[in-house]
């Protein structure tokens, strides 16, 4: 095994994409040529309210350093009022995460509209950055997934 | 108390009102008082009891009670009222084969304290004048009441019945309770702390599933914990994900349903605080979404599957003061 010392930290983010907004957003930057790290790998789930805390717990025992969930804008879900409730169950969950002592940033909500490609490129190059400070994710992995 | 209460479910099952009782008989030992479903009246003079270790809510029997044939005989205390009324609201109770007599509550005795105290081999208690007078097999012991108490009773929020058919004694008022105090301390500290005391309480964990098998809001008939895709039915946690993930996502399944009747941490073995958890639920959804008890009502909306076009956006935990 080679051990490269000078390597940097990269971390793994997942991205919860809603189907109507905030995948066709990622889309968008995408055909506008505006870079994002290399570091997200999306999920495209059909809105952001598909999410249950299960899938964001799971991400980070598979070995995410942050995840990170994108829907449409309050008022604008493809189902009327999928985001609302979202918002609500994250708030919450994010709380409970805090509240056992897991690094707050490593998980956050963000509303991207499909008309937000440059939106979306700089909220991912914001996100990835400030995981990248926080170190690799050591309070919610399973050692069992770790990679070498 | 106990006489008062024979008494009555006597004259119900008497009158035909009711054709089983659900109450409580003695375990293994004095302080075990464990659920029991009585159905004549020789039965509950020889085995109902009602003490001060008469702890245990019944109100999760009755989602299975209430679905045989006749009317059950039900002895709620205040706490276990709450949970009662969210059944109904949940449509997980038939709330016409339930006969529902309020009793007056505790404050209830913990056996775990008064065994820390040195004091073993427990026969019965006796409360005067808030001492309790334990009679042990050594001899008498005595300590002070309150040092004996339940914390879930150390914290009661409400005596007062939310729901019944009649009541023995007299209802009493909701309380302004301190069940927020450890959460708020927990919240004061550096995230480092309070990452340090969750990994010393959930390490603990043995994944026994008392805390989900008695939760009266824990009501799925097929939980989450019991698929065997799941990687983690009915085994010890793995390691510390595990632990993590079981306790987050039992609070969060219930939370906004939650009465914080407490009985996840009594039946606890390794006694786990895990009140706290359901705690931080309910205090986030009173201060970010209003006031709301569950329980209290079966009309409101529960705060998880209700929304408001102007509630505040998850980036409020970032914003918070410690980090």
């Amino acid at each position: 095994m080679q051990v490269n010392e000078n390597k940097e930290f990269e971390p793994l983010i997942v991205a919860f994409c809603c189907n109507w907004c905030s995948y066709a957003g990622a889309d968008l930057s995408g055909t506008n040529r505006l870079n994002y790290p290399t570091n997200v790998k999306i999920i495209r789930v059909p809105c952001s309210c598909r999410v249950n805390p299960m899938f964001i717990l799971r991400a980070f025992q598979r070995g995410a350093d942050g995840v990170i969930l994108c829907g449409c804008h309050p008022g604008d879900c493809h189902y009327t009022s999928g985001n609302y409730f979202t918002r609500r169950r994250m708030t919450l969950l994010f709380s409970m995460l805090d509240f056992l002592g897991i690094e707050r940033d490593r998980t956050r909500v963000e509303w991207v509209s499909a008309a937000e490609g440059a939106k979306f490129a700089a909220t991912m190059n914001e996100f990835t950055e400030s995981v990248k400070k926080l170190g690799p994710n050591r309070r919610l992995e399973d050692l069992r997934c770790r990679k070498q | 108390m106990q006489e008062a209460m024979i008494n009555k479910a006597k004259q119900l099952l008497a009158d035909g009102t009711v054709n089983r009782v659900i109450g409580w008989k003695r375990g293994e030992f004095a302080y075990d008082i464990t659920p029991a479903v009585f159905e004549s009246a020789e039965e509950l003079d020889s085995e109902f009891v009602y003490d001060d270790f008469t702890s245990a809510n019944v109100s999760k029997y009755l989602v299975k009670e209430c679905k045989k044939e006749g009317r059950i005989l039900a002895f709620l205390k205040p706490c276990d009222t709450y949970s009662f009324n969210q059944l109904i609201k949940e449509h997980r109770v038939v709330r016409e084969n339930v006969y529902i007599v309020g009793i007056p509550g505790g404050p209830k005795l913990d056996a775990e304290k008064i065994k820390a105290k040195g004091i073993t081999g427990i026969l019965g208690v006796k409360n005067e004048n808030y001492t309790l007078k334990i009679d042990t097999v050594y001899g008498e012991e005595t300590m002070p009441f309150y040092e004996a108490i339940l914390d879930k009773c150390a914290s009661c929020k409400s005596k007062k019945h939310v729901v019944y058919d009649e009541l023995i004694g007299e209802d009493g008022d909701v309380l302004d309770s301190n069940r927020f105090d450890m959460v708020e301390k927990l919240e004061n500290m550096s995230a480092q702390e309070r990452y340090d005391f969750w990994r010393e309480q959930l390490s603990k964990c043995i994944r026994c599933n008392a805390c989900r098998n008695v939760c009266p809001a824990c009501t799925c008939e097929k939980c989450v914990f019991d698929n065997p895709n799941s990687g983690v039915e009915n085994k010890a946690p793995a390691d510390s994900f595990e632990e993590n993930m079981f306790h987050i996502i039992r609070a969060f399944h219930v939370a906004g349903r939650c009465t914080d009747c407490g009985e996840c941490s009594r039946v606890c073995p390794q006694n786990i605080p895990l009140h706290l958890l359901n705690r931080k639920f309910i205090k986030d959804i009173n201060s970010l979404y209003g006031e709301y008890q569950a329980g209290e009502d079966t009309t409101s909306r529960a705060p998880l599957n209700d929304y408001n076009k102007d509630d505040c956006e998850a980036s409020i935990v970032h914003e918070r003061g410690v980090e």
